[in-house]
């Protein structure tokens, strides 16, 4: 019992629950990916971007303004969210009749220039953001030492997926956008602002972006690439769930986590890797994706 | 929907690529010109350790200097940490733009390549940041130069202090790329020698791995006394941060952060760095002479301090104008081992690491330092952050001339 394909049990355990946590922010940069590309039919490059503002706007607002952890859990999302909203009413709205390509270009390179003036002013080295102190310490688990800080990520997170799973395929909000994707010049005809609603939508995957930037802030460094080394990752996660596909962002988010958690016990050189032999593999058996409709 | 979708992916995989285009610089006409090549970091995690600021320390070179007879012209570029874009861009420099020297090259695996051109080309590789010790060792070439420090001193430096404070059981956690495994390898060796053990080690992917608890639970599991990291950068301060999350400290485990940057200290904030500690062969604050260097290059800075390894590309410059003065520019661009062998016969002086001298396996020696970081309730201003622990001597900083296996020495 001591030992799993000689790894020590307890050892093993925590490295699913590891992988569990990474997952977690997968599942929520995932979902504000699929949402968009649900919805703007937009391969939003700029989302890594985004969840770099968030944790520099945490920062900012600690620093700057003093205001804690707790508020810049609310106010961070609505502060870059808004900042989509302008993206998405200035530029991105242009596009949509144009090949997907012209979105992504225009996301990627936005991304860029965004990146580039954080590094500029902030420097490549990043800030120090501690974790609030009623989220600090750590429960003993028996086989693992679990930071309260991990715990709450997850939990945090579930609930964030989980509603927004709700809102778009349970709620009346969520039949209209759905509607949309299908065909906007129908529901528009029922009185329904469609480019409103498509502007906010975007806003608030944005948004989802950004909270999980606050989310890293305490345990990831905050600088200007933390963005760039996930936003990869996270677009195979998109892309094996099925584009588009909420239920199956969430769900590969969390499941590639693990795997990844795992690879990182069995064979660590090969954990930055293993995701993109799943795509691979996936895309060869079901180009749809795991989740993705054909 | 499908043929979409493909164009798309392929589209998103090709466009990291176009970030990798060289900037070009143009040639400048006169003869009598010495061309310097700042090729480093500028855009990625060691960016803050190199990039502009180690271009602003080399231009602050040449003002000091004040060249007479002959006008120096400075160009930079980013290597985005990757062997093939450094060595394109660094044979582009010598062929075309006719570069004599190319400068500070972070990131081991980089120099390595950037190393073999310049012995290939005949031109001087001067390198600060790169920390590899293979630089001087088996990699060795007439035409380099190791400035600032290297994986053998720091091992030596920190490792050694490590030992005798009673951690005699390691485990690395190693940033998987020839630096990584070359500070890895040299403090094993401290460690072994010291009548220590290294109970395992784990290698993690290079760039891109941003989340380490994973490794530090391994680390942890295996029960070792101290956890050394072997690794830099946003590596090292994940790490580092991670490690206080899951309370390693708290139960016992000793953290070497075996190459430690005073910007490092910096994004960590003392609150979480305090009582860690560091070797480096220069500090801002280390005398009136550091203070004085620092005050001229610091309006140039963009508000950091500088680094050793961008004081090392100040000194590194100094050193080499002096040799040229000595042996005239004709003769120096002609041959980048004759300027390198200059450069080792005439003794270095600045005001960045004092009196020193450069060894014949390319190996510039200096004092080395042990540094604690400063409690926040101990530091009197910015960047005020680290106390004196003890100094080892140039010549027991660095690896011994005749261990290192340098091909030079041999014959």
């Amino acid at each position: 019992m001591d030992e799993i394909f000689g790894i020590p049990a307890p050892l093993l355990f925590g490295q699913l629950l590891l992988g569990l946590i990474n997952g977690a922010f997968y599942a929520m940069l995932s979902l504000g990916l699929a949402v968009i590309f649900g919805l703007l039919n937009i391969i939003n490059f700029t989302h890594g971007a985004q969840f770099m503002m968030g944790a520099f706007a945490a920062w900012m607002l600690l620093n700057w303004v003093g205001l804690n952890y707790w508020v810049a859990l609310i106010l961070v999302p609505i502060i870059i969210g808004a900042t989509g909203v302008l993206m998405e009413w200035l530029m991105i709205r242009r596009l949509y009749k144009l090949d997907h390509l012209y979105g992504l270009l225009l996301t990627f390179g936005i991304g860029l220039i965004v990146e580039g003036l954080f590094r500029n002013e902030f420097g490549s080295s990043g800030l120090p953001y501690q974790i609030p102190p009623q989220l600090s310490g750590a429960w003993d688990l028996g086989f693992m030492f679990l930071p309260v800080y991990r715990g709450w990520v997850v939990a945090f997170a579930l609930v964030i997926c989980l509603a927004t799973w709700i809102v778009i395929e349970k709620t009346r909000l969520g039949a209209y956008l759905r509607a949309a994707t299908e065909n906007a010049s129908l529901v528009q005809a029922f009185g329904i602002n469609v480019p409103r609603m498509v502007t906010l939508t975007y806003g608030a995957g944005v948004g989802l972006a950004a909270l999980a930037g606050v989310l890293a802030a305490p345990i990831y460094s905050v600088n200007p690439q933390m963005g760039s080394n996930l936003i990869i990752v996270v677009f195979a996660v998109v892309v094996i769930g099925g584009m588009g596909s909420i239920l199956g962002s969430v769900i590969t988010g969390f499941g590639l986590g693990v795997v990844e958690g795992l690879t990182k016990v069995f064979w660590p050189e090969a954990s930055a890797t293993v995701i993109f032999v799943i795509m691979a593999i996936v895309l060869l058996a079901r180009p749809a994706g795991l989740f993705g409709r054909a | 929907m499908a043929t979409n979708r493909r164009t798309l992916l392929k589209a998103a995989t090709a466009l990291p690529a176009l970030g990798a285009l060289p900037w070009r610089h143009a040639r400048a006409q006169a003869a009598a010109t010495i061309r310097i090549g700042v090729l480093n970091d500028q855009s990625g995690m060691y960016r803050d350790i190199s990039g502009q600021t180690a271009v602003a320390c080399a231009r602050q070179a040449v003002a000091d200097f004040g060249a007479q007879g002959f006008t120096v012209e400075i160009l930079s570029a980013d290597h985005q940490n990757r062997p093939d874009v450094g060595s394109n861009i660094a044979r582009q420099w010598i062929d075309r733009d006719g570069v004599d020297l190319i400068l500070d090259v972070t990131t081991s695996s980089v120099a390595l390549a950037v190393n073999d051109i310049c012995r290939e080309k005949n031109k001087v590789h001067l390198n600060s940041t790169a920390a590899t010790s293979d630089l001087t060792g088996a990699r060795c070439a007439p035409t380099t130069v190791h400035w600032t420090y290297d994986t053998y001193m720091l091992a030596r430096s920190t490792g050694g202090a490590m030992v005798r404070a009673g951690g005699d059981s390691w485990y690395f956690i190693t940033a998987d790329y020839a630096f990584g495994h070359a500070l890895e390898r040299d403090t094993g060796e401290f460690v072994r020698q010291a009548g220590g053990r290294v109970l395992g080690n784990v290698r993690t992917p290079f760039p891109g791995t941003t989340d380490f608890s994973s490794y530090l639970v391994q680390a942890q599991a295996s029960r070792a006394k101290v956890i050394g990291f072997a690794n830099a950068g946003a590596d090292t301060t994940n790490c580092i941060k991670q490690a206080a999350e899951f309370g390693l400290t708290r139960r016992g485990v000793k953290l070497a952060s075996l190459l430690m940057f005073i910007t490092d200290v910096h994004a960590l904030g003392l609150q979480t760095a305090q009582g860690l500690v560091c070797s480096e062969t220069f500090y801002w604050d280390l005398n009136d002479r550091t203070r004085a260097f620092t005050q001229r290059v610091l309006p140039n800075m963009g508000g950091l301090r500088p680094a050793m390894t961008q004081a090392g590309c100040y000194a590194g410059v100094l050193h080499y104008l002096k040799a040229v003065q000595d042996m005239g520019v004709a003769a120096a661009k002609a041959s980048g081992v004759e300027a390198v062998n200059r450069m080792k016969a005439m003794p270095t002086d600045d005001d960045a690491f004092g009196p020193g001298s450069i060894r014949a396996d390319g190996r510039k020696i200096h004092p080395a330092y042990l540094f604690e970081v400063k409690a926040p309730g101990e530091s009197r201003g910015p960047w005020d952050y680290y106390k004196l622990l003890q100094t080892t001597a140039a010549e027991e900083a660095f690896r011994p001339v005749a261990q290192g296996g340098c091909p030079l020495i041999r014959a």
